[in-house]
């Protein structure tokens, strides 16, 4: 419009812009309640509050499941022979280097916490199976070690691990 | 007008896009360069404002989707879900709701204003006929959003409305079988409705377009209701027709926001916040305000059958208007007598509105009869002599020379409007009749700036706690909600305290039922384990759960109290009716029989009532000095019950002071761009 003769072209191109910004600025903003309801929703987000374990009928060597925040959660209390096996290893040669020290609460070395979710792309591996005897996951053979970490396979990382903490030596809390 | 009437691409883009999709030039010979009558005035703004509302409608409806579950079990506490947890989910959904009722109110307006205008006439036949398709969807697919929610409402409108298919002889039985998917209304007749309400919106979207392109095939009708001419009559559709329609659309939208975020529920039943029980009818059943006028002449017939017909006819016969006026002028404005009918035309259909909203009794059956037999025969009879015996008034010779005429028509239809307002709010009639009027009170949550007084919204949790919690359970709220803004103001650990006073029902790691602390997550325990107990333990009657009665309860307002309503944005009639309830027992009349076990009370439906009277002065004792007196708890609880329905007004009433601002900001600005884009037409004429 601004090419058509104007007593006043200045203030009218300003009305225009004005309009116009204005106009895109209510309909920006009405797109925010349409995005933001997409977000997790009031009771989603109650429903992930922290979550106790008992830990006490998990015998030696079982690896249980619970859920929190729709996730599971594995909780493994190993052996012995698990626990050297994580640590003979040299981990800086591992994948996604990291001690096992690092990955269990310091004094509780036999439990191991993690989220059960192949880093890969997103399926649960299978508790004692494997090479390493840890975890191997069925959708494209990623192998993880009685640590939790990756090993071997297309998953980039170690088996994620969820925020916990022990509340007594026979329980954890976890979130 | 303008020079630019074909479209040349000018990238190089667009020019090997046109040889292969010319939908650039498509774009703009429909919506730029097309002609457009210039001496449209603000009625022809109306099929933008309902294409407009059509995509509002569309894109909350999907949203929606996102959240709702269609089934018997969960589809109430799903919509429920909507309104408390999900983020700006009440917007959405009051826009949905109220968003329906505007587009409605803007299809009726677009409607008359072609019968008005003549827009019907030849050649303009089949675009009338799309629109009376249009109409027809829009009617069925209103019907079913409106069974969604399942509450008592849907529940008994799916029944009613799904049964006068069974008056349909040989088949009827049948279809109603289709429809139902069992022995009535149920989880597959929610199922199915659920599928077309979401498939019937995008059938809507294709005769839309078959009605934009019939009309621009044979082009806008106008005022004069003679055919442009010359390039002098018309002007280009961008940017005249869009500056217009633009402003005009800002302007509905502060009307469809004043509902939505002022009185959202103003134009809906209370009823229909209570769950759906197919076991009890309630006293009044009436459909939404925008179909009352076909109800009344459903029910003006005393055969079902015949009924059925009626109301079907009275849609159908629109259809054939083209035909049935047989005037060769098309606008009114040249047809003195037809302008005389018209009106009396449009006030027998308020007048058939306001009838669909009174009880079918007495004189308003025979009155719906009287004005049922001018519908018909204003199209029937009156329309097909008219043409014939009426002296009409010379046409001018073009559009430009009628440009300095006419502003009667454009002031008559205004006044038809604010006749639909009324019409829209004869719904909120409600079913105690009988009851005498609870007294208002004053309550810090009322008007646009209305707040909850925290104070307030803690003593009635007290009383809920210590009085009636006992019997009627919360269930759609959880503890979290006490620490969430906008409600009592309880810190998250005193929420988290309070949940842990209650102990909840879980089952153990070895698979054995026990009882927990609560957590913030949980929602109210129920007070009974099911509906026998609570009848067992309650004099037959079941204590109705709290957590939305302060919107599913209300008194009738009656006229003209409920068009000022409209105005005022009163709307707290569910806490008063809560206050008056509570104060309300006393000495039954001598004359009055009362029922084994139910107590007087004036102000409940009937006047017996089974609950015993529950608050007493001292009854409860106050932290925060506020008087122990039955005045004071009846007030706090009834303040608390309006969170509980409604925990997130104060950020519904903030947000919508904004809008309402920009809004007005952004009327204002396209009003001024508008003058300023027709400033050049008005110049050259
Ligand atoms: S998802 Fe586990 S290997 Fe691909």
């Amino acid at each position: 419009m601004a090419t058509m003769s104007s007593a006043e072209p200045t203030r009218r191109d300003f009305l225009y812009i004005a309009t116009g910004v204005v106009a895109a600025t209510g309909a920006l903003a009405a797109t925010w309640p349409l995005i933001s309801q997409m977000n997790p929703d009031a009771s989603t987000i109650a429903a992930g509050a922290p979550i106790e374990v008992d830990l006490s009928p998990i015998a030696e060597g079982q690896v249980i499941k619970v859920f929190w925040r729709s996730k599971p959660i594995f909780i493994g209390h190993r052996n012995k022979k698990e626990i050297d096996a994580a640590r003979a290893v040299d981990w800086h040669t591992l994948p996604d280097p990291q001690p096992d020290q690092k990955r269990v609460k310091e004094g509780h070395d036999q439990w191991l916490v993690l989220i059960g979710i192949c880093t890969h792309l997103g399926c649960i591996p299978i508790a004692h199976q494997g090479e390493y005897d840890g975890f191997f996951c069925p959708c494209h053979g990623s192998q993880y070690d009685t640590s939790g970490r990756i090993r071997r396979g297309p998953a980039p990382l170690n088996l994620e691990l969820p925020p916990y903490e022990f509340v007594t030596d026979n329980k954890i809390k976890i979130g | 007008m303008s020079g630019h009437s074909t479209y040349q691409p000018q990238s190089a883009f667009m020019k090997w896009m046109e040889r292969r999709l010319p939908i650039a030039s498509l774009v703009h010979s429909s919506f730029v360069a097309y002609p457009t009558p210039r001496n449209l005035n603000y009625w022809w703004t109306f099929g933008g404002i309902l294409s407009f509302m059509l995509a509002v409608q569309i894109v909350t409806g999907i949203v929606l989707a996102m959240h709702y579950t269609p089934h018997v079990d969960f589809a109430f506490k799903s919509v429920e879900h909507i309104m408390r947890n999900v983020n700006y989910g009440w917007l959405l959904r009051y826009l949905h709701a109220n968003g329906g009722s505007m587009f409605f109110l803007a299809a009726y307006i677009h409607m008359f204003r072609g019968l008005y205008y003549g827009s019907y006439k030849e050649p303009r036949e089949v675009l009338w006929i799309l629109g009376v398709i249009l109409l027809l969807l829009m009617i069925v697919t209103g019907f079913m959003g409106y069974v969604l929610p399942w509450g008592q409402m849907s529940f008994w409108a799916a029944t009613v409305i799904t049964n006068l298919f069974s008056a349909i002889p040989g088949v009827g039985e049948a279809v109603v079988g289709w429809l139902w998917g069992g022995y009535a209304v149920g989880n597959p007749t929610l199922n199915r409705f659920y599928s077309l309400h979401y498939l019937l919106p995008f059938v809507i979207v294709g005769v839309v377009v078959l009605h934009v392109w019939a009309l621009h095939v044979v082009g806008q009708n106008n005022p004069t209701g003679i055919e442009p001419k010359s390039d002098k009559d018309t002007v280009a559709f961008t940017p005249y027709a869009t500056a217009k329609d633009s402003f005009l659309i800002a302007v509905f939208c502060i009307l469809l926001a004043w509902f939505v975020f002022y009185m959202p529920n103003y134009l809906a039943h209370p009823d229909n916040y209570i769950p759906a029980n197919p076991a009890v009818t309630p006293t009044h059943i009436v459909p939404e305000w925008y179909y009352l006028p076909f109800y009344a002449i459903l029910r003006a017939v005393p055969d079902k059958l015949l009924g059925v017909i009626a109301l079907a006819a009275s849609i159908a016969i629109l259809a054939f208007v083209p035909w049935l006026d047989t005037s060769k002028v098309r606008s009114a404005r040249y047809r003195p007598l037809y302008r005389q009918f018209f009106w009396v035309f449009a006030l027998v259909c308020v007048g058939l509105g306001w009838l669909g909203a009174k009880p079918a009794e007495g004189g308003y059956v025979i009155a719906a009869r009287i004005l049922t037999t001018y519908y018909f025969a204003h199209f029937l009879i009156i329309l097909p002599l008219l043409g014939r015996y009426e002296k009409t008034k010379p046409l001018p010779n073009s559009i430009s020379e009628s440009v300095l005429k006419g502003k009667g028509a454009a002031a008559a239809i205004a006044i038809l409007a604010v006749a639909l307002g009324i019409l829209t709010g004869i719904s909120t009639r409600a079913s105690a009749a009988e009851a005498e009027h609870p007294p208002r009170q004053k309550w810090s949550f009322s008007g646009p700036f209305g707040y909850y007084d925290r104070a307030q919204l803690q003593r009635g949790f007290k009383i809920y706690r210590e009085v009636c919690q006992s019997c009627h359970s919360l269930e759609l709220l959880s503890f979290r909600n006490l620490a969430e803004p906008g409600g009592p103001g309880f810190s998250v650990a005193q929420a988290a305290a309070v949940a842990a006073e209650y102990m909840i029902k879980d089952i153990d790691d070895q698979g054995n039922a026990t009882e927990r602390a609560g957590r913030p997550a949980d929602s109210f325990p129920k007070p009974f384990a099911n509906d026998q107990a609570a009848r067992a333990a309650n004099n037959g009657a079941v204590p109705p759960d709290f957590s939305v009665i302060a919107k599913a309860r209300t008194y009738e307002r009656g006229f003209p109290w409920f068009v000022f309503d409209m105005f005022t944005q009163f709307q707290e009639q569910g806490p008063d009716y809560i206050v008056a309830v509570m104060k309300g027992y006393g000495e039954k009349p001598a004359s009055m029989t009362m029922p084994e076990g139910m107590q007087y009370n004036s102000y409940f439906p009937g006047n017996a009532i089974a609950m015993p009277q529950p608050l007493q002065d001292g009854q409860v004792t106050y932290d925060d000095g506020a008087p122990a007196t039955i005045d004071q708890y009846s007030k706090d609880i009834a303040a608390f019950l309006m969170w509980a329905a409604e925990p997130h007004m104060e950020a519904r009433k903030r947000i919508g002071f904004q809008v309402m601002i920009f809004l007005i900001v952004l009327s204002g600005l396209l009003y001024f761009t508008k003058k300023k884009v027709w400033t050049d037409v008005h110049g050259h004429a």
